[in-house]
């Protein structure tokens, strides 16, 4: 039933309509509503389009009175200060090795343990599941300071594995959750041909299973890597050490530190989006599915 | 294949690992969250158990204000239940009605969702600059610069400036939760309903809300546990001030764990947070079963 449900709304992103039951016509009416849905896009959009112009304006004509306006000279000089004298390379490099650490070692343990858990014959698997299951329910909060308590008896502070490690617990309810209800829609028949042709259990998991679970990858990758790249919670209170902040961090404390230059935070917030928007644009109806799988849990 | 599906040592290797990192990480920290809860400690010293102190404090000494940021709380989920919701219903009856762009606009609404929330703070906290922000640049432009405000610094507005970001930001993740849903009811209904001779708005109440009940729940509970919960913006505009103006209970926790090294009374907090939520879903979860079974 809920594999139904949610087959139905995933797939109802991709053809055009079957609920349109009032097309064609051009009505008075119709133009009222789409010029609602553009004034409703530019406000969504706007405060971006402000953010972009900003990045490349100085605090003269900032603050001389052309908030708003285009740029009258595009400063390519704000990126280069926010990169450099902002540290934002560096907390964009940390980002980068936390991020993409994660998202390979939570596919890892996702695809195993989902395998082992639909697939694979013993008394617990039920429960392992149910187990996992639960922890799509808790709030990061609650363990936010048993966690630090943790990490730091465990010398682990301070290091990327300070996230990396929450970052990967935190994906593992979700990501177990589409992956063994896509596995349990994959036929069996070629791992049973594989095991008579004398493969063995790994063999059959790299070789044979691993290959079919890509586009189920792709979804949890891309739900991991939009909660790693944007937590700030764990990564403000983990990471004292400056050469390691993330760009949340790094940004929030740039933009304490250097209040006044908003072009190179500007700057710097762009270059903090920037990998999200360039990954956004073509994959968007990949990544609008990847978030709303949490919804369709029933 | 029995046999091999049967390997032990297979299953541990693969099972173990991630059972480890989610019982470390999550399973642990609960529990011990908990229990710090019942204690009066500070990390650093000695931690002594006393027992529901920690929660009384909370509500009826109440010096630090937890319940006015349990009501701010309140305030932000009716916000989002009011005004978040029926917009996000709006949009997605408009765009599942099929117009021009009906992607395009999706992919437009659900952008700020996938932005960091640092990203948006930073960007609202220059918007409302009483200065230079665009906010206060546009009211003079139209004329209204009577208006102007340094938003974030007055008690009286604080508050309402920082939820607006808030529900901007994830409108486009009703929208597009709704907007599925309603794709998803059989046009044949429709069809029905338009030989009866139904006006639209009739349809959109009739037959589509109802139908999409199921989403509506979802989304409701999203919002509610979600403005409870609610830490990252509030957190990065204005951290609870001025003078607590916009305090929650996420905010204050944080700043008596850390700031304060009140690690018990903290963890009380965030004990209640989750209670507050869980009891919050399952409440919501009983009115539509109870619902459903009626009308069954």
């Amino acid at each position: 039933m809920e594999q139904v449900k949610k087959q139905k709304i995933k797939s109802s992103l991709n053809h055009k309509s079957n609920y349109a039951p009032f097309r064609k016509k051009i009505t008075a009416k119709s133009i009222i509503l789409v010029v609602t849905l553009i004034i409703v896009a530019i406000i969504q959009l706007y405060p971006l389009i402000w953010l972009v112009l900003v990045s490349f304006k100085d605090n003269t004509e900032i603050f001389g009175g052309n908030v708003l306006g285009l740029p009258k000279l595009w400063r390519i000089s704000n990126y280069s200060s926010a990169l450099i004298s902002g540290n934002v390379g560096v907390y964009f490099l940390n980002s980068v090795i936390v991020t993409a650490t994660t998202i390979v070692i939570s596919s890892i343990l996702i695809a195993t343990s989902s395998y082992a858990i639909t697939r694979m014959k013993w008394k617990y698997s039920k429960l392992t599941l149910i187990i996992f299951l639960l922890g799509m329910m808790v709030p990061i909060h609650s363990t936010l300071l048993p966690l630090f308590l943790i990490l730091r008896k465990i010398h682990i502070l301070n290091t990327y594995w300070s996230l990396i490690i929450p970052y990967v617990a935190f994906a593992l309810p979700m990501g177990i959750f589409v992956m063994t209800s896509f596995l349990e829609g994959i036929p069996r028949e070629l791992e049973e041909a594989a095991c008579i042709d004398g493969c063995n259990i790994y063999q059959i998991f790299f070789k044979i299973v691993l290959p079919l679970l890509r586009p189920s990858l792709a979804t949890v990758a891309i739900f991991t890597y939009l909660s790693s790249w944007n937590e700030l919670m764990f990564a403000n209170t983990f990471l004292n050490n400056p050469k390691l902040k993330t760009l949340p961090v790094g940004i929030m404390s740039m933009a304490g530190q250097h209040a006044t230059q908003w072009g190179p935070i500007l700057a710097g917030l762009v270059i903090a989006t920037l990998p999200t928007i360039l990954i956004y644009i073509p994959l968007s109806n990949q990544v609008q599915k990847s978030l709303m799988t949490g919804a369709v849990k029933g | 294949m029995d046999k091999v599906l049967k390997d032990k040592k297979a299953i541990f290797i693969f099972v173990f690992p991630a059972l480890l990192i989610f019982f470390v990480a999550i399973i642990l920290p609960i529990i011990s969250s908990t229990y710090y809860s019942f204690l009066s400690w500070d990390g650093i010293g000695k931690a002594t158990f006393v027992g529901l102190k920690n929660y009384v404090n909370l509500f009826v000494n109440n010096t630090d204000g937890f319940t006015k940021a349990v009501q701010n709380s309140f305030t932000l989920a009716i916000l989002s239940v009011v005004i978040q919701l029926p917009l996000a219903l709006l949009l997605a009856l408009i765009l599942a009605r099929g117009v021009k762009g009906e992607g395009f606009f999706r992919t437009i609404y659900f952008i700020p969702v996938i932005m960091s929330t640092v990203v948006i703070g930073q960007l609202w906290m220059k918007i409302y600059h009483p200065d230079y922000g665009m906010l206060n640049s546009i009211l003079e432009n139209i004329g209204l610069g009577r208006y102007a405000h340094a938003w974030l610094a007055d008690t009286k507005t604080a508050l309402f400036a920082v939820f607006v970001p808030i529900i901007w930001q994830y409108i486009g993740y009703h929208m597009l939760l709704l907007y599925a849903g309603i794709k998803s009811v059989s046009p044949d209904i429709y069809e029905a309903a338009k030989i009866d001779g139904a006006s639209e708005f009739k349809m959109a109440t009739a037959i589509t809300i109802p139908l999409i009940k199921p989403i509506l729940q979802v989304c409701v509970v999203f919002a509610v546990t979600g403005s409870f919960k609610a830490f990252d913006l509030i957190y990065i505009i204005t951290n609870g001030g001025p003078l607590h103006a916009s305090e929650v209970p996420s905010t204050l926790m944080y700043n008596t764990i850390f700031n304060k090294y009140m690690y018990g009374y903290g963890s009380a907090m965030s004990t209640f947070i989750i209670v507050e939520c869980l009891i919050f879903t399952l409440i919501m979860g009983k009115m539509f079963n109870a619902k459903k079974s009626k009308e069954d």
